[in-house]
């Protein structure tokens, strides 16, 4: 009996804690985060630009996050950031796989 | 055990004869080979649309639509390239600082020849567009260059053109490595998908020529580069063939390349080669 009670508190705990780590808000991002999101952002972006497959709105958002950034917004600086790294990958594997792939759009 | 082993020995030659056959189509495949590829290009355009006549593609998307080529052909009366074609006549005719003009830096005066450019120019070992003879033309003349997307380059190219009208393309490709590795440069950047869009050249103008995209009709790739430069309605002007690359790059939103560079000049000398034949029907205008 003893044993159960035991074994149902803590289930509880760790339940409850389990539900504290849900709730709890998110840190606040700060410009360290910032700086590193960006950076990661700008070498995709540059390797994209390297490979003349560079996509119009990468550079945009790129924009857009240091702006932010200037204006303090650190959350949304680096929400763009990691928009801006996600769409350079996005153009690096076009400029990648289009490399052979160009060919079977050819007329032959 | 006998019939096992030449079953066995005629599959093995059967299969040698099929390697045999097919070997040098692959090999073939890999090689440039520009006729080839400009016959492939133009048929499939002729087999696409048997209805329009082999020089109409020039005409681009006027071609695909009976509607609008009766439009365009009523503005034709009054062009909207007039005005720059009259510019463009008067800057060809004035002279430069040092008292030479246009016509001293090209063949037959600068009359008549739109058909026979981009031509590789094996000295330098690249392909060379009439705009960029152009430039060169002013800065061996101590001019400033003109930019390659505004009304200046438009003007003076739209008069060259117009007094090339009706003469075929006439693009050579010399037997140089180096200009075939140009023309093959051209044909990938052609085919190449850019942009967050995932278009190239040919997702718009080899796949749906004639067909919308929002409120204007494609047109053809064949012949696409003879009506240059054009009026264009939305862009309130003219345009270069520069423009039209940048224009097009951004549509598909590509970061545009810089005016001139190896790629748009390699696949302008594609585009045109696969032209050859289609007469020359710039300056022209376009929705």
């Amino acid at each position: 009996m003893k044993r159960s009670l035991a074994r149902a508190m803590v289930l509880a705990l760790l339940l409850a804690f389990s539900f504290a780590l849900d709730v709890a808000p998110a840190r606040a991002a700060n410009e360290a985060d910032y700086k590193t999101a960006y950076s990661a952002a700008e070498a995709a972006s540059k390797e994209a630009a390297s490979l003349r497959h560079q996509w119009t709105v990468t550079v945009s958002v790129l924009a857009a996050a240091k702006k932010a950034a200037d204006g303090g917004d650190f959350d949304r600086a680096v929400a763009a950031a990691r928009e801006a790294e996600a769409l350079a990958k996005a153009s690096i594997f076009q400029a990648t796989t289009e490399k052979e792939a160009w060919k079977a759009m050819e007329i032959r | 055990m006998k019939a096992r082993t030449s079953i066995l020995l005629g599959s093995l030659s059967a299969a040698l004869v099929a390697l045999a056959l097919t070997s040098p189509r692959v090999v073939a495949a890999d090689k440039v080979d520009p006729v080839a590829d400009a016959r492939a290009f133009q048929n499939f355009f002729f087999q696409k649309f048997p209805d329009v006549k082999h020089e109409d593609f020039v005409n681009g998307p006027y071609s695909m639509n009976e509607d609008m080529k009766r439009q365009w052909q009523e503005k034709e009366e009054f062009p909207p390239y007039e005005f720059a074609l009259d510019a463009g006549k008067e800057m060809f005719a004035t002279p430069f600082k040092n008292g030479k003009t246009y016509a001293d830096c090209f063949p037959n005066g600068g009359v008549g020849i739109r058909q026979n450019y981009p031509y590789f120019d094996e000295k330098e070992g690249k392909v060379v567009t009439l705009e960029l003879a152009l430039n060169r033309c002013r800065e061996a003349n101590g001019e400033a260059p003109y930019s390659y997307v505004k009304d200046e380059m438009a003007s003076l190219t739209a008069y060259m053109a117009f007094t090339s009208r009706g003469k075929p393309m006439d693009i050579k490709i010399p037997d140089d490595p180096r200009a075939l590795a140009a023309f093959e440069n051209g044909k990938r950047y052609f085919y190449t998908r850019r942009g967050q869009m995932n278009f190239s050249c040919a997702s718009c103008h080899v796949q749906s020529p004639g067909e919308r995209i929002r409120a204007e009709i494609l047109a053809p790739a064949l012949g696409i580069l003879n009506a240059m430069p054009i009026y264009r309605s939305e862009w309130s002007g003219m345009g270069t063939t520069t423009r039209r690359f940048v224009t097009c790059n951004s549509q598909t939103r590509a970061v545009p390349l810089e005016p001139q560079a190896d790629e748009y000049r390699d696949v302008e000398y594609f585009l045109s080669y696969v032209a050859n034949g289609l007469p020359i029907s710039g300056p022209g205008a376009r929705p």
